[in-house]
């Protein structure tokens, strides 16, 4: 087979392929080592790749499957987001502050993938510790989107994205805190999921907001999705606010899969004024081929969701100035060389200049609504907003299977069109931001393109907390109905 | 004009786990620096910390035992604050919801027993060590994510005494539980010290002073008393104190304002989003309430009434749990309860004090303990005999009967030789024995020590004081 | 609400001290535009209603997750000792700490 076939494939195909003989887990990550040197010069999706380290696990791979196992994941290379723990490999999460920080540990989720004998195959671009929707925030490099170069990929995990757009991955890990795997899916024309609070390990993935980062797959189809969250799920003695629950085997949950009696919940108010007209009609498209497969489909009310922005900005920003205090110079990462001799001094200039715009914007408004004199007014508050949110869909949950919205309010845009406006960037992330003040599941699943432009738009699929089966299934059927 | 004094204490107690709050390493004081540290307790990027169920456990029974009421509801929050000694530069701690609410220590003695309350207790994780050079600072982790219990304590103390007597009655119930080693010397038990003065006339509490970190009583009675002293002082000639946070120079034997900013002070606590919150049922707290050691002062009744000893006796003996433990064991095993009482307060507690020797440590055991003073008791040995032998016992162990028997210690009641002794030191002391007579009772003392002499130091003394007395009567 | 004419207004100067930040006046004015929109914006929770309400603290609502006394081992003193930007003698190297 051709390197770009090979590189080409989905994870299932890939593996079927392995298992039946037909190339090498070597000749899998030569391919997509092949695909990165032809293209990624102009999407900009890597960071950095560790080409002796992959293939020698590819090699590894080989020799598990000639002694006889045969998993979905084995020797399957994963692009992984740079604020994964990879051991011996650098985690920067795209920051200038953790230069030269050697990972001595593997998440949680680097290890599972590990276990399942997949390969960790280099490290993809993001926004800065995650905080952004089109990964220009990063302080390395920009990322630009596969399907219109001249636009971004979204973000946070826009090179995870990108990668696997760009057939320069099989698969990739992302992180979503609010809308950043399902975001930049959408924007790229993948599959992008974010499982409930709690499903998937966070041990190991530098932290953002706490209550809110979930680990997740980005892929091409939502088989492969469901391939990657049954070997990441599940407890984990080193991440206690993950749930003990059983992890079903998501691949074979998909047989059967049925839009058929599926009740879907379609919330007015995700369908208001402020939405691109195309990605308004797209969607409203998709939900209507579901019913016309034979879903339920019925108006519902989400009524807290013009809350949801102040509540996670606030939320998010004030874990976020404890999750980032602890680079400060000292124990590991960049340590600004002319200091002076003080330590406050090396502290401030070691922060002020690691730290990137928008990460230090995050950072003083989270230390702000947490401090003394504002705690109830903004934080206080905010916590308890969010309950009314998560009780929005506990109602719904009990009326409809799953909710169906647009993934964002617009398609991929601009290069440069919205760093120096924040709180518009911020406004984009309405649709997606709910789900994670919740704790549910979503997922984007790509439901047309543009016709100006071709710009891909995503359509959200949205669960119950610990629902991923209902919601894979939906998803995996929406996939067929669709045809795309 | 008189003042009041108002001390309250914040002490600060590492706890006798097994590992660290957060993390599974292991507690250990003694490794190299940096070697005993893992992701989470070096505050690596995505480590989340873990909780460590027997740090609770022993919290909570600390809380029991200091009659606090345990909330069933618990949760950590995050102090945020930049220090090189915190690897997040926030501390997991808990604000809102601690552990343990309310309770209290009893100091003073019979009808001046006074209560000091306890506020709350609650649990956090350590810093770690910062040592100090010439040129530059050295941070050692090792320490970092020690489990922290930290009891404060209301304003309730009004002298350095008072303040001593609650730490050592603090001190003595968490060895008891063994919660604690509480070992000073190792900063297990530490102190952060508020104390206000104020005119005896007014009725509000005055203007309150912090010092910080003190481990050893002694020195947080001396800072105490220089704080007292300077405040008064202030007070007296008509100043008013400054709300701050001194230090303790315990060379200079001084307190120095530490001039913190106070804009530094915005802690800017949050819940602890990687923890779950804690929600105790009864019956856990019931299982840990089972679990409990009897309290020093349930025991000490317990040794007056059961064991007829005397107040002083038992204060002495329940001081530290191991006494207690070897004085009821030794009762056990038959000897009598007021002998083996003046034994350990006089013979046993000198030598272990001498030696330095922890009496878990000690050849000396219970069983031959209380052989030895069966011994006495049956008057075969006389009691110079049985203090040698008992500090042999102590040195290098061995059955009392044995020994005895071997080297033909058995005390002389054979009143024929007593008799022969007697009348020989008599004869030649005959200006002691008129001294006798002309009533200089300490004389006999001096016949009696002869008659010890010449039996080697087998004689029963009582028998000769008694012999020699109907030899000078001229019997 | 911060000051007199009900706007609200941060004082970004005393945050970046708590957050350990180094800024020149133009950047601190550049965020102080930026951030009081912001806080303009999230100015609407003051319409909720939220008496009585709970707040949400933690991803999914449930409590009790321990772990038992049991040794794990860490890091070797060379992982340790690799990441740090300054060492001496084993210890992580500082800046002289002024108490």
């Amino acid at each position: 087979m051709r390197s770009d076939e090979i590189s080409g494939m989905t994870v299932a195909a890939a593996a079927d392929a392995m298992r039946a003989g037909k190339f090498s887990s070597e000749e899998l990550v030569r391919a997509v080592f092949d695909a990165i040197d032809e293209r990624d010069g102009l999407i900009g999706a890597y960071l950095t790749v560790d080409r002796d380290g992959a293939l020698k696990e590819a090699k590894t791979a080989d020799a598990r499957r000639r002694a006889g196992e045969s998993g979905d994941l084995l020797g399957i290379p994963v692009a992984m987001k740079d604020i994964f723990n990879v051991k011996n490999q650098p985690c920067t999460c795209a920051s200038k502050i953790l230069k030269g920080y050697i990972a001595p540990y593997d998440a949680t989720v680097t290890a599972k993938l590990r276990t399942a004998g997949a390969v960790p195959a280099g490290r993809v671009n993001m926004d800065e510790f995650a905080m952004g929707t089109s990964t220009e925030h990063s302080a390395f490099k920009i990322t630009h989107n596969p399907a219109a170069l001249d636009r971004v990929p979204g973000g946070s995990s826009g090179g995870s994205a990108a990668a696997v757009a760009g057939g320069m991955a099989l698969a990739s890990l992302g992180t979503d805190t609010g809308g950043s795997i399902r975001q930049p899916a959408s924007f790229c024309g993948c599959v992008g999921l974010k499982p409930s609070y709690g499903r998937v390990s966070r041990y190991g993935v530098t932290a953002f907001a706490s209550s809110l980062d979930q680990v997740g797959p980005i892929t091409k189809t939502v088989e492969d999705a469901a391939i990657i969250l049954g070997a990441i799920a599940g407890a984990d003695s080193r991440d206690q606010t993950v749930l003990d629950k059983p992890v079903p085997n998501y691949r074979a949950e998909l047989r059967g899969a049925s839009l058929k009696g599926l009740r879907i919940g379609v919330p007015d108010e995700y369908f208001v004024d402020g939405t691109d007209p195309e990605v308004m009609s797209l969607v409203r498209g998709a939900i209507d081929k579901c019913e016309n497969a034979g879903a339920q489909v019925s108006r519902i009310s989400l009524p807290h969701t013009r809350y949801a922005i102040a509540v996670y900005y606030i939320c998010a920003t004030a874990e976020a100035s404890a999750n980032l205090a602890r680079f400060d110079g000292i124990r590991y990462g960049a340590r600004c060389a002319d200091a002076g001799s003080s330590l406050q001094s090396l502290y401030d200039r070691t922060r002020t200049e690691g730290f990137g715009k928008e990460v230090k914007r995050r950072i003083i408004l989270g230390t702000y609504v947490l401090s003394s004199g504002y705690y109830d007014a903004y934080y206080s508050r905010a916590l308890k907003a969010r309950t009314l949110i998560r009780r929005d869909f506990e109602k719904a949950f009990s009326e409809c299977d799953v909710i169906m919205a647009p993934v964002a309010p617009t398609p991929a845009y601009k290069l440069n069109s919205t760093v120096n406006d924040p709180l518009k960037s911020y406004l984009g992330d309405v649709f997606t931001v709910p789900a994670n003040l919740a704790g549910i599941c979503g997922i984007s699943i790509p439901c047309g393109r543009t016709a100006a432009d071709g710009l891909p738009v995503g359509l959200q699929i949205l669960g119950p907390a610990f629902g991923e089966t209902v919601l894979l299934r939906a998803a995996k059927a929406c996939e067929t109905e669709f045809g795309l | 004009m008189k003042y009041l004094v108002s001390i309250g204490l914040e002490t600060h107690v590492q706890l006798k786990t097994r590992t660290k709050m957060f993390c599974g390493c292991l507690l250990s004081t003694d490794c190299p620096p940096n070697t005993n540290v893992c992701p989470v307790c070096m505050g690596l990027p995505g480590a989340l910390p873990l909780m460590n169920k027997e740090a609770i456990r022993k919290t909570v029974m600390s809380g029991l035992m200091l009659g606090c009421s345990i909330n069933k509801y618990s949760r950590f929050d995050r102090k945020n604050y930049f220090y090189p000694d915190m690897v997040k530069n926030y501390q997991i701690s808990q604000n809102t919801d601690p552990l343990c609410i309310g309770g209290g220590v009893d100091i003073g003695k019979g009808e001046n027993i006074r209560r000091v309350r306890i506020n709350h207790i609650h649990l956090e994780e350590d810093a770690a060590k910062i040592n100090h050079y010439d040129r530059h600072s050295g941070i050692d982790y090792n320490r970092c994510g020690t489990p922290l219990m930290e009891i404060v304590s209301e304003p309730d103390m009004h002298s350095s005494s008072d303040a001593m007597e609650y730490l050592t009655a603090l001190r003595q119930i968490l060895v008891y539980a063994g919660v604690s080693d509480c070992n000073l010397e190792d900063g297990n038990m530490r102190s952060d010290v508020n104390v206000s003065v104020r005119p005896e006339t007014s009725d509000r509490l005055g203007t309150k002073v912090e010092i910080k970190n003190m481990n050893t009583f002694k020195g947080i009675c001396a800072a105490l008393e220089f704080e007292i002293d300077r405040q008064t002082a202030i007070l007296k000639s008509g100043g008013s104190v400054v709300q701050e946070t001194r230090r303790w120079d315990g060379e200079c034997g001084e307190t120095f304002s530490m001039r913190t900013k106070e804009n530094a002070h915005d802690y800017r606590y949050f819940p602890e989003p990687d923890l779950l919150p804690v929600m105790l049922d009864d019956g856990t707290i019931e299982q840990w309430r089972s679990e409990l050691p009897e309290l020093p002062g349930k025991k000490r009744e317990r040794f007056k009434t059961q064991y007829s000893l005397p107040e002083y006796d038992a204060g002495v003996l329940c001081a530290q749990l191991p006494v207690a433990a070897f004085f009821e064991q030794t009762v056990q095993r038959g000897a009598a309860p007021k002998s083996v009482s003046n034994w350990i307060m006089t013979d046993l507690l000198r030598l272990l004090g001498q030696t330095g020797r922890d009496i878990s440590d000690i050849p000396l055991t219970p069983d031959s303990f209380a052989s030895l003073l069966k011994l006495v008791d049956s008057k075969s040995i006389n009691t110079p005999t049985a203090k040698e032998l008992f500090e042999e016992l102590f040195e290098k162990g061995g059955e009392p009967e044995a020994i005895v028997k071997e080297r033909g210690l058995g005390q002389v009641s054979d009143t024929g030789a007593i008799e022969e002794f007697a009348a020989r030191v008599v004869a030649e002391n005959p200006k002691v024995a008129a001294d006798y007579v002309g009533g200089k009772a300490p004389a006999l003392q001096y016949l009696v020590g002869q008659v010890m002499k010449l039996s080697r130091g087998k004689a029963n003394p009582q028998m000769a004081a008694e012999i020699i007395k109907r030899k000078i009567a001229g019997e | 609400m911060d000051n007199e004419n009900g706007t609200v207004h941060m004082d970004v100067e005393r945050i970046c001290e708590l957050a350990h930040f180094d800024m020149t006046s133009e950047e601190m004015s550049e965020y102080q535009d930026q951030l009081d929109r912001i806080l303009e914006y999230v100015e609407m929770l003051r319409q909720l209603d939220l008496d009585g309400i709970e707040p949400t603290m933690y991803g999914q609502p449930v409590a009790n997750n321990f772990r038992e006394d049991i040794v794990v081992p860490g890091l070797t003193h060379d992982e340790v000792i690799r990441n740090a930007p300054d060492q001496a003698n084993g210890e992580i190297k500082v800046p002289k700490v002024v108490e």
